[in-house]
């Protein structure tokens, strides 16, 4: 697991107050996480903070699962 | 009677007749206040009216990096940001066929915008700590309408429809948004007032008398509160039954 990964997930957890074996690759926020879209609006701000990026609606949309966030991120922050 | 302690307020528009009562208030009631306006020797003057604890942050409405800036110090010098009252407020009154793009322009800037970015910048921190106050400063003509005003009732009844939309955003995370709608309150605009124009105000006034800055202050020092947490998405009319609404 990559370093970005490890910090995706510590924000999920802290953010959805889930456990961490939950927060699997294809976790989807909503569906598996418990998230509402407002959790959603907020752990994509929580991300822009960490990795001090900043991601577009459209991307943010697309956002939908653990896996997404960090596939996401990955190429998002070099 | 409301306890704010270890609230952290920011009050625009601290520098006027209702902000500073606003302020005054707060503060009795325990909260940090951080005081805004554009002339800081007014907001000292406040500020040193005030025996707890204030800070005070200068920022001009209209201008939009001024406007970014002015939630970022006020967490900054506070620690943190609680509420947040919209108060600031202008007028540029014209008869609408006559009214000016500046006119409009102006008054829609620090009454509607800058609430707006305002707003989204606390909305930020008060959703991240699950805890917050929005009060904008509305007014009974944003409501009713009212002749030369065109452009300030457009910003008062905007504020009203942002506020209720914010609330409905952020209700579940204990972030409540309202609106006090004044109606004629004494201030150093109503003193210049002559006795003619005085009486046919008075006359559609239930009371029978202005409103003080005090009793608008009291409405927010409630809304403030912790009480007020099932209070959202509202305006509170407070105008001596002028308009019963
Ligand atoms: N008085 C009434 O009868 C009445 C009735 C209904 C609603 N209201 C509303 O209540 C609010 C307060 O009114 P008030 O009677 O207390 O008015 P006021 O005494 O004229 O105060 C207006 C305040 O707004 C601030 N302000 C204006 N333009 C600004 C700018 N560009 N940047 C930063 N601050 C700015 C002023 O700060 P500086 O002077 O330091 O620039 C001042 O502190 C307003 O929103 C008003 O529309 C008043």
């Amino acid at each position: 697991m990559s370093d970005i990964a490890d910090r995706v997930r510590k924000i999920v957890v802290e953010h959805l107050n889930v456990d961490a074996d939950k927060v699997t690759e294809k976790a989807s926020f909503i569906d598996d996480l418990g998230a509402d879209s407002l959790d959603q609006v907020e752990l994509v701000m929580a991300f822009e903070e960490e990795f001090s990026v900043e991601i577009p609606d459209d991307a943010a949309e697309s956002i939908q699962t653990f896996g997404d966030a960090v596939s996401f991120l990955e190429k998002a922050v070099k | 009677m409301f306890d704010l302690s270890g609230k952290r307020a920011l009050v625009t528009g601290a520098s006027g007749g209702i902000g500073r009562a606003i302020a005054e208030k707060l503060a009795e009631a325990g909260a940090t206040v951080g005081l805004s306006g554009t002339r800081v020797n007014v907001l000292e003057e406040v500020a040193n009216g005030i025996s707890g604890d204030t800070h005070i942050l200068p920022c001009n409405l209209s201008d939009k990096d001024s406007v970014d800036a002015l939630i970022p110090s006020a967490v900054e010098a506070m620690g943190g940001l609680d509420i947040l009252v919209n108060n600031a407020g202008i007028t540029r009154d014209n008869i609408f066929m006559r009214m000016k793009d500046e006119e409009w322009d102006d008054v829609i800037a620090v009454n509607l915008t800058a609430a707006f970015r305002l707003s989204r910048a606390a909305v930020k921190v008060m959703m991240k700590q699950r805890y917050g106050r929005i009060i904008g400063i509305t007014s009974v003509v944003g409501v009713t309408g009212n002749p030369g005003q065109g452009n300030y009732a457009a910003s008062k009844a905007g504020l009203i429809g942002m506020s209720k939309a914010i609330a409905q955003e952020v209700a579940s995370r204990n972030v409540t948004v309202n609106t006090i709608a004044p109606g004629f309150i004494a201030s150093a605009m109503t003193d210049e007032l002559n006795e003619k124009q005085r009486d046919s105000i008075l006359a559609t006034i239930p009371t029978g008398r202005l409103g003080t800055a005090d009793e608008i202050a009291a409405g927010a020092v409630f809304l403030a509160s912790d009480e007020a947490s099932y209070v959202t998405g509202q305006t509170m009319h407070i105008n001596g039954g002028m308009a019963m609404i």
